[in-house]
């Protein structure tokens, strides 16, 4: 069985759609007929120029309107796979006060030579990043801000003696594998002092990746775009496991 | 429009932030940074970056070590230009370089050190007092028209592209450009340099970046008929640095706010305090405006609750920037429009609190910062969240206008969301133009008794961190619920207490006869 939908305007399959864009021409009639032919391009029909008109030099503003005539079948669509739903910051409070019973401790660092602290400040910051507050504000997490440019070894000796639950390794500079090295390194140390077990190790920076991080033996990693709220969930969710385990 | 507020709570109010604000002057004045000093090294004409990229008047410091640098950084590189015959740029690039050893500074006579700078400090000073008098003429030539002016952001990372961008926005009626800088830099210890094209979030702040900018602008306000402002960021680390580079290349307007790398960037709070100073008394010869971060409050708590702890801390930057001998009319606090679009009357807090900030500072460019926490995907509806700000600023009286964008919380603006955030602002300026003027609160309304409300309890603050001393309020989380310790934080390794001997030229050039009393 399929369900095809179309985008709805006024009546059913009607393809309707708005579109707004910049274009980097003068207005002129032309620039209107460009920006049509355009939207045709993009296999629009009905396609009507609603507003076009001059915004700066060399810069044209237009709203189109136009009918699309792709549809998509609801049935074939497999659900996509789930990441973990981010809680809010107030969620995430409360879930920890339920589940985990306990503040939970979080160290995060720039490891390695890597000064551009950027990434972990976004995410341990009190001000956070995209208005999504830092963990240094949730009641739940007790957070220390390493700084940049700490040594793995140093790392350790403070996830040992401060009895650490998370970890957040942050390497912005990824020059000749450097950021390999430096989580590989965090990674055989956690280890070699018998601690890695008891911690979450999470990897970030904007060349990070889930899969790259979890290859390393990482339990996460969180590349570009990653609000606090997102780590933070992880963290809640994983610790609360751990508590249940 | 006037609020009937009691003029008491407000003069007590001054009066408590002048308080607050005196003891922390008598710590600055017997303290210095690596900060300021790397800007005195800057203002006489030391730039350029080492080999390694290591900045120059960083590496001078270094090799000055800490026991000279407690006498200031003038006095041994005074020394060395008495002793070479070079000039400062000069024996700093030695001293960095390792051709030069700082040992020879020691003996020099005190006087011949002094002497051999006199004329570089002079020469600084003009050419800051040039840049002031060169942008008072250029808005006798160009008025940048009027108020609230429209202040819209640029941040691609790369200075030329930004170029492009502030270039069409001040054709869309952009008044004043802010170039946002890189994610993180307020925490790098040291400002880069030159040109860049690679950023996070925003674009480098740096002497050459300000310069292209400035310029691009100035091509384009004389096409306009109409000059178009240019700010940057003096806060974070490097905030005195910044304020050299801004008073050297004419720029117009700096955030600067004595507390926000505090509370919301973990910067050390004596670091910033004494930092914070001499960058206000650079701004303040330099004729730069001052932004305030005060909308910080607001972003990460609720706007409503927060509201006496923005008025407080208003009081208190002006208290600090008075200390500085900054005049009202350069002093830009901050607010913003952060209340929640679903409370019953938002609006009318809005008002309350935009107009009470107005009759409080009289005289001072307020700037306004438009919603940022409640903005979502839904770009219609913050295009007329938008608009109500807009329609606040302008009856209320703000000078300083940020436009909100409708893709506040998608991405950083696309060159056709900013014309489009313009057209808003400037739409409901005009049409609701002196709506301010003809109407009058309600007495006992709404809107008069949640002003007053604000005024009292931020009174009630300022009361509470008078008692505590501002460095043991802020330890016990008075601000903003965060916590910082007065050794604490990050610079703090960078504060130092002055010498006896200690001599910083351009302080004492700049130094308001009042400030730093006990």
């Amino acid at each position: 069985m399929s369900t095809f939908v179309k985008p709805y305007g006024d009546t059913r399959d009607d393809g309707k759609v708005q579109l707004s864009f910049t274009l980097p021409v003068e207005w002129s009639e032309a620039a209107d007929e460009a920006a049509r032919q355009l939207v045709a391009k993009m296999g629009f029909s009905e396609v009507a120029v609603a507003e076009g008109r001059r915004i700066a030099t060399g810069f044209s503003f237009f709203v189109v309107y136009a009918s699309t005539p792709a549809a998509v079948d609801l049935d074939g669509i497999a659900a996509p796979q789930t990441k973990t739903q981010t809680m809010s910051m107030d969620e995430i409070d409360a879930f920890v006060r339920e589940n985990v019973g306990r503040k939970i401790r979080i160290a995060g660092a720039c490891i390695g030579t890597d000064a551009h602290t950027v990434g972990i400040d976004a995410i341990l910051n009190m001000k956070g990043y995209k208005g999504d507050y830092g963990l240094e504000r949730y009641k739940e997490f007790e957070t220390f801000n390493l700084g940049s440019q700490v040594s793995v070894e140093d790392l350790a000796r403070f996830v040992k003696d401060e009895r650490i639950d998370a970890v957040l390794a942050s390497q912005v500079v990824t020059q000749k594998g450097s950021d390999v090295t430096n989580f590989t390194a965090l990674a055989e140390i956690l280890e070699a002092e018998g601690i890695r077990e008891n911690v979450l190790l999470i990897a970030g920076g904007p060349r990070v990746t889930n899969l790259l991080a979890t290859e390393l033996g990482y339990d996460a990693g969180f590349g570009r775009g990653t609000l606090p709220s997102d780590v933070a969930t992880f963290v809640a969710q994983r610790m609360a496991d751990r508590v249940l385990a | 429009m006037e609020l009937r507020i009691d003029s008491g709570i407000v003069a007590d109010a001054r009066r408590l932030s002048r308080e607050i604000a005196a003891p922390v002057s008598t710590f600055i004045a017997a303290h210095s940074t690596v900060a300021v000093e790397r800007s005195v090294l800057r203002l006489l004409g030391v730039d350029g970056v080492c080999a390694d990229d290591a900045p120059v008047p960083n590496r001078v410091l270094e090799r000055l070590g800490p026991g000279r640098l407690s006498g200031g950084a003038a006095r041994p590189i005074g020394a060395l230009v008495a002793e070479t015959g070079r000039t400062p740029d000069d024996v700093a690039s030695a001293l960095a370089e390792g051709t030069l050893d700082a040992s020879l500074a020691d003996g020099v006579p005190e006087a011949a050190a002094r002497g051999a700078l006199e004329r570089y400090v002079r020469a600084a000073i003009a050419r800051i007092d040039g840049r002031r008098e060169e942008r008072e003429r250029i808005l006798q030539r160009l008025p940048q028209g009027r108020s609230p002016l429209l202040y819209v952001i640029v941040a691609s990372g790369n200075i030329y592209e930004d170029r492009t961008a502030a270039v069409a926005a001040a054709e869309a009626g952009a008044q004043i450009i802010a170039v946002i800088r890189s994610t993180g830099q307020s925490l790098l210890d040291y400002v880069p340099f030159g040109a860049t094209t690679e950023g996070f979030g925003g674009t480098y702040a740096t002497q050459e970046n300000f310069r292209i900018m400035r310029e691009a602008l100035d091509a384009v306000s004389e096409r306009l008929g109409r000059y178009v402002m240019l700010t940057n960021y003096a806060s974070g680390l490097c905030m005195p640095e910044i304020a050299t580079m801004a008073a050297l290349e004419r720029l117009d307007m700096l955030l600067n706010d004595s507390m926000y790398g505090i509370l919301f960037r973990d910067i050390n709070m004596k670091r910033t305090f004494v930092d914070q100073h001499f960058s206000r008394m650079l701004n303040a010869r330099a004729g730069i405006i001052i932004n305030t971060g005060e909308d910080n409050y607001l972003t990460t708590a609720d706007a409503v609750d927060q509201a006496p702890a923005v008025l407080a801390s208003q009081f208190i930057n002006e208290a600090f920037a008075h200390a500085a001998g900054m005049d009202d009319a350069k002093i830009g606090l901050g607010d913003a429009y952060e209340i929640d679009p679903a409370l019953e009357d938002g609006f009318l807090l809005a008002i309350a609190q935009a107009r009470l900030a107005r009759q409080c500072f009289p005289n001072a460019p307020l700037k306004y910062m438009p919603p940022t926490k409640h903005m979502t995907g839904d770009v219609f509806k913050g295009h007329l969240i938008d608009a109500m700000f807009n329609l606040t600023s302008v009856m209320t009286d703000q000078t300083i206008h940020l436009c909100g964008m409708m893709t506040e919380a998608i991405h950083t603006p696309f060159l056709g969301d900013r014309v489009l955030s313009l057209d808003n602002a400037t739409y409901v300026m005009n049409t609701a133009r002196h709506f301010g003027d003809e109407i009058e609160f309600k007495r006992d309304g709404i809107v008069e008794r949640r002003a007053n409300a604000v005024l009292h309890d931020a009174r009630a603050l300022l009361e509470r961190v008078r008692e505590m001393g501002l460095m043991t309020a802020i330890e016990r989380k008075t601000f903003a619920d965060v916590k910082r310790s007065p050794d604490g934080g990050r610079g703090f390794e960078g504060v130092f207490e002055r010498a006896p001997s200690y001599w910083n030229p351009f302080a004492d050039a700049l130094e308001p006869q009042t400030a730093g009393a006990a």
